[in-house]
């Protein structure tokens, strides 16, 4: 009973959906709008249920004084405090949530995101090897596009844009549609697993 | 001292003591990422309540709207994963996560990763100019070679392994160049932290 009822509700749900695609009218296409909105409450929720286990796993390093207890307590406090400004202080411009959204979020954000400049440009050393013709089109393929992308590829040859573009618009869009489509047809095909009951993993 | 300010310093900290692990793992950074966890964590919270919960969850039931009783079941019962004795529980909550998401991935998918990119697949090949032709074919061939290279039923011998060389170069020019722009993407936010750092914060940049 407690396999079948969830996996009832797997297929009735994920059926529904693909009905609605089909038969857009009252009572399928009203039904699922609502089933829409209940789906991202649900969806919420279980994005709050990993936060409140990133809490309870910092909380506890924290009671027991684990190595490195004192960062849980940092952490706890950020997101304690986070919390607490937005619901209590509101969201709206000059408020405590704001600040902390302008001057501590935005900025750790960017930063963290920069630093992989550095680490992208340790990796691509070790990567960009000409051991073979894949890797050589692949560092190719990179090298134009960095170099066509500032205004140094411009002065080396003003053809470089043009070839970055062409490489963009043509041979990339080539792969990243075979990905799509192969992606896609994983995706539908786990998708169909998982209505019907197949793919039960989720479940354990 | 205005906010501003005080917030010019605290932002020039946390971007210095993110940077700071480019020499080692430090205190610094350890702080900053600290911080950078649990506010993450917090803003994302907090604005998927005001964005979400309110308005297809709260306001509906305030407004008597007893069906939403549902939802609201559904999402106590997804946090009985943190109760050992009832966590049986969120599996029905689950259930309806990931057999929703299935129904809509199915048929998204299916439309616009699927369809939509076999009819973009699907165009007259001489376009009047002689690149944009050239361009057209390489990306028919590339397309389909590519799919060749991802088709596992068959084992890859005679065309179809030379279709899958050839849609595994077209992948490997498709790697190096999504490799390219998210080195310069990378690079842009390195540069405005920079120019944050030296015109914002120092002001020795004017």
């Amino acid at each position: 009973m407690k396999r079948m009822i969830p996996l009832f509700i797997t297929f009735a749900s994920g059926f529904l959906i693909i009905m609605s695609f089909f038969i857009p009218h009252y009572p399928v296409g009203e039904l699922t709008n609502i089933m829409k909105e209940w789906y991202m409450v649900v969806a919420v929720f279980a994005m709050i249920l990993g936060i409140l286990n990133l809490f309870k796993v910092n909380a506890h390093k924290l009671i027991k004084l684990k190595p490195g207890w004192w960062y849980a307590l940092i952490l706890i406090s950020a997101l304690i405090f986070m919390v607490i400004a937005g619901w209590i202080g509101g969201m709206e411009e000059g408020s405590w949530f704001d600040f902390l959204f302008k001057f501590v979020y935005t900025p750790l954000n960017a930063t963290m995101f920069s630093l992989l400049a550095f680490f992208v440009a340790s990796a691509s050393f070790r990567a960009f090897r000409a051991r073979n013709i894949d890797a050589g089109l692949l560092l190719i393929a990179a090298i134009l596009v960095m170099l066509g992308r500032v205004p140094l590829g411009n002065l080396i040859s003003s053809y470089l844009p043009l070839i970055q573009s062409w490489i963009m618009e043509f041979p990339n869009t080539a792969g990243q549609r075979a990905i799509m489509i192969g992606a896609a047809l994983g995706v539908i095909a786990t998708s169909l697993r998982i209505i019907i009951g197949i793919e039960r993993s989720y479940l354990n | 001292m205005t906010v501003e300010f005080i917030g010019l310093w605290i932002a020039g900290f946390l971007t210095l003591a993110i940077f700071s692990f480019l020499y080692r793992d430090n205190v610094f950074y350890k702080i900053a990422e600290a911080v950078y966890v649990g506010i993450s964590a917090g803003y994302i919270m907090v604005q998927s309540w005001h964005d979400v919960v309110i308005p297809n969850l709260l306001i509906p039931l305030k407004s008597g709207n007893w069906l939403y009783i549902i939802p609201a079941a559904l999402s106590l019962f997804m946090l009985a994963q943190l109760i050992p004795k009832i966590r049986w529980i969120s599996r029905i909550s689950i259930a309806f996560v990931v057999g929703t998401g299935a129904g809509y991935g199915f048929v998204t998918y299916l439309k616009s990763n699927l369809f939509e990119q076999v009819h973009s697949a699907i165009y007259p090949l001489w376009s009047g100019n002689i690149w944009t032709s050239l361009g057209g074919v390489v990306l028919l061939i590339g397309t389909v070679t590519g799919i060749f290279y991802f088709f596992f039923s068959l084992e890859h011998k005679g065309v179809l392994r030379i279709g899958a060389r050839v849609g595994m170069m077209f992948l490997m020019i498709t790697f190096g160049a999504s490799f390219g722009y998210t080195v310069m993407a990378r690079i842009s936010l390195l540069i405005g932290r920079i120019y944050f750092i030296l015109h914002d914060w120092l002001q020795i940049v004017k």
